[in-house]
């Protein structure tokens, strides 16, 4: 019935310590230390990591860049909505806002490209489906990183952050082709 | 003038109007359980795709008010009367200023009302993480700020506590493990508190107009400071009521002094900037950053609920085998009381939290795997094994042990109360069972419609996603049962449980004092220190709890498989950097 009373040493830290608990405590901390070395591990070896590359912004920069990558690269319109398809290699943007994410993106395989994502409102989530990569878009900060689709075909983004009334309205499209 | 009775069935001494508090945060707490159960049947109604009960504005609307019922408000109410128990009752003390813990009672109701009133009021929907930009009505957050400026003077009025305790030699050597963990959440509870005041207090003022603007990023990373720590305040006071029902059910000491308290510590020393787990797939926040200060290098809040789980079963175990359960590595657990809603509770509590909430919590907090978990149902499956399991359940089981001991009537139902824990973590399990699993495809938090229905693009799930969210839907409802269960004896208790104390009325159920010829102590007897145990009874020598060692390891070897089985995952998304 100890536990809730006062231990028999006046002083708690001179209580003794069981053989059994140091072995665990051993055993866990091992592990605990693994679990931290494997998040530097993967930035070294893994391919997944994100980039650490942003800047802040203001809707209207945003939209300008967007805008501009539009114009240059637009190769069709889909549901009312421009398709671009912009070259290997370059900036592409991506624009989330109440509630659509703007425009259809068209990359190639195992091309990389540098994705920006921002949002001209509130906050929300780029949550590409089905291959299940999932980052916060924050308005008033871009966020970049480099892309490489590995599989063709057509995916989705859903919106995975509540944005209000209209979230589960709020799809986007990315197109990979094959090379 | 004599202040307090002793309760003739567990010896417990109760100063009076530290009763009186107990009970008022207690029921405070039981009714907010009831508001989150009610609105947390909608909402998983709602996303089970094929019932889809709540249109999409009543589904967010319900979701914000259960998120703050069951998370805040139930939870924060309960752990004030789990304060006072572990300061006054436990170190047989008069609590300290008791007109500043009514006070503290008085804003943590008005602020609980106004809150949900505006939640209520339909233009507050904007979940419990209420992030900015997305704004909500002004006394959304002013009910926050009341609640948490009321929840603070609990802690002084427990710190205040400890310090007449202390001055008046009440107990002694040094204070209980018990009343120690439930100190380490007070002091947490502190830091959150102000962090919380940190940005929710500039959030109202922007509501109202002073401010201009809240960067959308800032918010998170200091709403998060509030929203994560809060979890640890969880945490430290369950894994305290983890403890003090080990030892009122087994008579329990702990394996050592030294190790609980300073796993208890490690809490504290290894917290403050657990806001990273959240914007972990934030834009602006470096991977360094992230990996410091989701791990501190060390990961020694992880080591130290590892600690517990090893060494809370294990205490148990030890005072088994001293009663002769010592067959084979399992009598000690075969022949525990299963039968009894105390125990059930707190095992299941223990379990579910440890295998569940703990493995999932760690892996999806580490800094690459996000990538694939982050704002998936994954992520509301992690939490309700944590805190709907883990911290609920302990404190369902506390409550049967509180009926008696605190309220003085016994307990209605008997059955029921022993086929509750059964209910309601079955039910919990198979909804977070399936709603990893769903996580994992891909399925959104916080989303109305999985069909999409209406959107100018289209996309659909896997045939499995709406599989796994209609058994996560059958597990929800079984899982509000329960609650259901909970609060039919709890609440059937309080008004018509048979009375263990002529006086012990309706009103007294309630937060009203027995009759002042109950209370005939003028101060407890001084508290003496636990008895030394012989050096044979100690069993320093060997393994005293082999069979909670293996379930150590079981739990360590499920932790290492399903951490690698995430990392081999994130290999085949699609490269970035």
């Amino acid at each position: 019935m100890s536990t809730f009373l006062p231990p028999a040493e006046r002083n708690w830290w001179s209580s003794p310590v069981g053989k059994q608990e140091i072995v665990w405590i051993g055993i866990a901390l091992v592990w605990c230390l693994i679990m931290f070395v494997m998040m530097p591990y993967w930035h070294i070896y893994g391919k997944q990591n994100l980039s650490n590359e942003a800047y802040q912004t203001t809707p209207q920069q945003y939209q300008k860049k967007v805008d501009a990558m539009v114009a240059e690269h637009q190769v069709r319109t889909e549901s009312g909505l421009p398709v671009v398809g912009p070259p290997a290699g370059s900036d592409v943007y991506m624009l989330a806002r109440l509630w659509q994410w703007y425009p259809i993106l068209e990359l190639k395989k195992n091309q990389s490209y540098r994705l920006h994502l921002s949002s001209m409102d509130w906050q929300h989530g780029f949550s590409l489906q089905p291959v299940n990569i999932n980052m916060q878009v924050v308005p008033g900060y871009e966020m970049v990183l480099t892309v490489t689709p590995d599989q063709s075909g057509e995916f989705t983004v859903v919106c995975n952050e509540y944005c209000g009334i209209g979230h589960h309205l709020m799809l986007g499209k990315i197109y990979v082709k094959e090379n | 003038m004599a202040q307090f009775r002793v309760c003739p069935d567990s010896g417990f001494y109760f100063d009076k109007s530290a009763e009186s508090l107990m009970k008022a945060n207690a029921v405070a707490g039981a009714v907010a359980l009831l508001v989150a159960g009610v609105l947390g049947l909608g909402v998983i109604l709602t996303r089970w795709q094929e019932v889809h009960l709540l249109p999409a504005n009543l589904f967010y609307q319900a979701l914000t008010g259960h998120g703050l019922n069951a998370l805040i408000f139930w939870i924060i109410f309960f752990e004030v009367a789990i304060l006072y128990f572990a300061s006054s009752t436990l170190l047989r003390t008069r609590l300290a200023a008791p007109r500043w813990a009514w006070l503290g009672f008085a804003l943590m109701i008005i602020g609980w009302i106004t809150n949900n009133v505006a939640v209520l009021q339909g233009n507050s929907s904007v979940m419990m993480t209420s992030y900015a930009p997305m704004q909500a009505a002004p006394h959304f957050y002013l009910g926050l700020i009341l609640f948490a400026v009321g929840a603070l003077i609990a802690c002084f009025v427990f710190l205040g506590t400890l310090v007449i305790a202390r001055d008046d030699r009440t107990y002694e050597g040094s204070i209980p493990l018990v009343t120690f963990g439930a100190l380490t959440a007070c002091i947490i509870a502190i830091f959150t508190i102000a962090s919380g005041a940190i940005i929710l207090i500039p959030t109202f003022l922007w509501s109202i107009g002073y401010i201009n603007h809240i960067d959308a990023e800032m918010y998170r990373v200091i709403w998060w400071g509030m929203g994560h720590s809060s979890q640890q305040i969880n945490v430290a006071a369950h894994v305290s009521v983890w403890y003090l029902l080990v030892g009122v059910l087994f008579g329990a000491r702990p394996m050592s002094e030294k190790v609980s308290r300073m796993a208890f510590l490690l809490y504290i020393l290894f917290l403050q900037l657990a806001s990273a787990h959240h914007i972990l797939v934030d834009p602006g926040i470096s991977s360094e950053w992230k990996i410091f200060n989701t791990s501190y290098a060390m990961y020694l809040a992880v080591l130290a609920s590892m600690i517990h789980g090893l060494t809370v079963p294990g205490s148990m175990e030890v005072a088994q085998r001293r009663k002769g359960l010592t067959k084979g590595m399992f009598e000690w657990l075969r022949k525990a009381p299963w039968g009894n809603p105390v125990f059930s509770g707190f095992f299941f509590s223990l379990v579910i939290f440890g295998f569940i909430g703990g493995i999932t919590g760690v892996v999806m907090g580490t800094e690459q795997i996000n990538l694939i978990i982050h704002n998936t149902i994954y992520v509301p499956a992690h939490f309700h094994a944590t805190v709907a399991v883990g911290t609920t359940l302990a404190f369902m089981a506390l409550t049967y042990l509180l009926i008696p001991v605190l309220f003085r009537r016994q307990v209605f139902l008997p059955r029921v109360a022993k086929w509750q824990p059964y209910v309601f973590a079955s039910g919990m399990t198979l909804m977070i069972l399936f709603m990893l699993g769903a996580g994992t495809l891909g399925v959104a938090r916080r989303h109305w419609d999985m069909d999409f229905t209406g959107a100018l693009l289209n996309f659909e799930y896997p045939g499995t996603a709406y599989t796994m969210m209609a058994v996560a839907g059958v597990g929800g409802v079984l899982a509000v049962l329960g609650g259901a269960m909970f609060l039919l004896v709890t609440v059937g208790s309080l008004l018509f449980g048979k009375r263990l104390d002529e006086s012990a009325g309706f009103l007294q159920s309630f937060g009203f004092s027995l009759a002042p010829a109950s209370y005939n102590i003028e101060q407890p007897e001084r508290l003496q220190m636990a008895p030394r145990l012989t050096v044979e009874e100690h069993g320093s020598a060997g393994f005293e709890a082999p069979g909670t060692f293996a379930l150590a390891m079981a739990l360590l070897i499920s932790f290492v498989v399903y951490y690698f089985i995430n990392w081999d995952y994130l290999a085949s998304v699609w490269p970035l950097s």
